[in-house]
């Protein structure tokens, strides 16, 4: 009788006869990533539907956006996926760089370029750790967050803050990087491949890693285009679509890196990319380090988007006013529409702005890459076991902090 | 790039003429304006042709001009990866206008639709789930409308004799303030104080 079937052949009530089962999964799920509520249907532990409800961390951020103006706007970027943070800002500032036609410096280019790429390694050391904790490791978040904290007293060293950066500013960088900044990345870098292949000794050979991996959400050429991916989600499946490469912007035409791409398009494959883009990464900034001790000059474009020099506001009243209408009364930017991408490292990240020629942007729309993919999680999901949601998560690598904005 | 785009455009609005309104390039960036009623088969269109291939939907959003008779801008952003080219697509509608679900097309446009039903209140003919996506549960008002105050109309707290959270009007201990740094003789909206005597002469 407990098994659900009917010996006594009496009538059967609504209660014996088998349904699928739903669970909550979340929202204070600690594989959940943030703040993700699931519903799931289960079949015993064949998961047949899914529904995430997204939406618990949404502050409003377009919203707050249209009554700042475009300079108060930048630290938003910030908050949106809180694990990489300059890579947000990068696009916010590509945005109002492309609508004002502002050329940036060419060694303001070199340090954002520089600070993308160590972005890019903290956000694929937690992803690619927290995932092998989702699955059952708990070494390696350990030993990447140690990494991740150097890469964060980086970031503090150079603008200050160890999160919330505001540090790429339009027209170029908030300041030039303090002496010996530079040196230090640069031993960081050369060290810091030792301890990626710690991590993968760890990991890429591990059989109960491989075993909740391999073969687990399997991303089909056909499933890319459909639901929208991007980044890793796509590499992972083999196709190598890169914007840092398709689509050069800043000045990463002019380095020598590798698209790493997967074969299977599993969580596993997609784990191997982002360990091998970390190298990759590492790779970057030591060419970015070597062109900046050669490059010396300014930091921001000087003109209406910039801060005067702090020596000129001493002698300048031209010089005074302007600083004083730039923090209150912000800059204007010219009236039109403008759709700036960069490769985040969760994949395209997009502002489309659209501006009425005053010094608020009228609409701004943020593309998160983690939204399209969380998207994906009923399409991926189905038929999985329900031990794989965490794994599925891990590998779509989501913050909630961009997808609910 | 601006001329590949150009011929580009001038392909598919030749190929396409009943759907494509008028196309213009800005800042390298090409767009559309389609008719409302042609949606559906265009962005069909542009996701199957050859020399299209836009196969990625990247982005759905909306824009709001509460003065204008078309209230509303949809606006579309596509992808090739095939062809390395991106392009936008923009659909005015009217506020009480449906505008046809493209979920058929590309179904990742379902969350990105019913994040435009959220913020907006445009509805999608044929969506096949038309859920709030962002706000809460029970949510109501269309946050990204001009006309929504950014405050919000509701506040919730923890009420410690009821025992749970409960909703109540936002009260404000002072007006919401909206800087204006605008420089008066440079273009602010507002009479500055003691200005009206001049209008009154």
């Amino acid at each position: 009788m407990m098994d659900g079937s009917n010996q006594l052949n009496d009538a059967v009530t609504g209660e014996q006869k088998i349904r699928n089962f739903n669970i909550n999964f979340g929202p204070q799920h600690p594989a959940a990533h943030g703040v993700l509520r699931l519903v799931l249907e289960l079949d015993g532990e064949i998961v047949e539907r899914c529904d995430p409800h997204i939406g618990l961390l949404h502050r409003g951020t377009e919203k707050l956006m249209e009554s700042r103006t475009y300079l108060q706007n930048l630290p938003y970027f910030d908050r949106l996926d809180y694990v990489a943070p300059m890579n947000q800002e990068h696009a916010w500032c590509l945005a109002i760089e492309k609508l004002t036609a502002v050329e940036v410096p060419r060694r303001a280019s070199l340090i954002r370029v520089l600070f993308c790429e160590i972005g890019r390694v903290l956000n694929h050391l937690l992803n690619v750790t927290t995932q092998a904790l989702d699955v059952g490791a708990l070494t390696p978040p350990l030993w990447g967050f140690e990494e991740r904290e150097k890469l964060m007293v980086f970031y503090e060293r150079a603008c200050g803050a160890r999160l919330h950066a505001a540090y790429i500013r339009p027209g170029g960088v908030h300041q030039d990087l303090p002496e010996g900044l530079i040196d230090d990345i640069e031993i960081w870098a050369q060290e810091f491949p030792e301890i990626l292949a710690d991590i993968d000794g760890l990991l890429t050979e591990n059989r109960i890693f491989k075993q909740r991996n391999v073969n687990i959400a399997v991303v089909t050429e056909d499933d890319i285009q459909k639901y929208a991916f991007s980044g890793v989600m796509v590499r992972g499946s083999g196709l190598a679509w890169d914007l840092r490469r398709a689509q050069p912007y800043e000045c990463y035409d002019e380095f020598d890196f590798h698209v790493p791409v997967g074969k299977n398009g599993d969580c596993y494959d997609r784990y191997l990319c982002r360990m091998e883009e970390m190298r990759q990464s590492v790779g970057i900034i030591l060419q970015v380090v070597e062109k900046l001790r050669v490059e010396k000059g300014e930091i921001l474009a000087r003109g209406k988007l910039s801060p005067p020099k702090r020596g000129e506001m001493k002698t300048s009243m031209e010089a005074l006013i302007h600083h004083f209408k730039l923090y209150t009364e912000g800059f204007h930017v010219p009236a039109g529409e403008v759709y700036a991408a960069v490769e985040a490292p969760k994949g395209e990240f997009g502002v489309y702005l659209v501006s009425d020629g005053s010094n608020k942007p009228y609409r701004a729309k943020i593309r998160a890459p983690g939204y399209p993919h969380l998207q994906a999680m009923d399409h991926i999901t189905k038929g999985h076991q329900l031990a794989d949601v965490a794994a599925i998560i891990g590998t779509l690598d989501v913050v909630f902090g961009e997808i609910d904005r | 790039m601006t001329k590949t785009l150009k011929q580009l455009a001038a392909y598919v609005s030749l190929n396409r003429n009943d759907c494509v309104l008028d196309w213009y390039i800005n800042r390298g960036e090409l767009t559309f304006n389609v008719a409302p009623a042609n949606l559906l088969g265009f962005m069909r269109y542009l996701a199957k042709d050859s020399r299209c291939k836009f196969s990625t939907l990247v982005d759905i959003t909306a824009v709001d001009y509460p003065k204008r008779g078309k209230r509303f801008d949809v606006v579309y952003h596509l992808l090739s990866m095939y062809q390395n080219q991106r392009v936008r697509l923009r659909v005015s509608i009217r506020e009480d206008d449906m505008v046809s679900s493209i979920v058929e097309v590309h179904p990742s446009a379902n969350w990105f639709e019913r994040e435009v039903f959220d913020m907006f209140g445009i509805l999608f003919s044929r969506h096949p789930d038309l859920r709030r996506i962002l706000t809460d549960y029970g949510f109501r008002g269309h946050p990204l409308r001009k006309d929504f105050p950014t405050t919000g109309y509701t506040e919730v707290r923890y009420d410690e004799a009821e025992k749970r959270v409960v909703y109540e009007p936002v009260s404000l201990v002072q007006e919401y303030r909206q800087f204006d740094f605008m420089s008066p003789w440079e273009g602010a909206q507002y009479v500055l104080p003691g200005d009206e005597k001049e209008a009154d002469k």
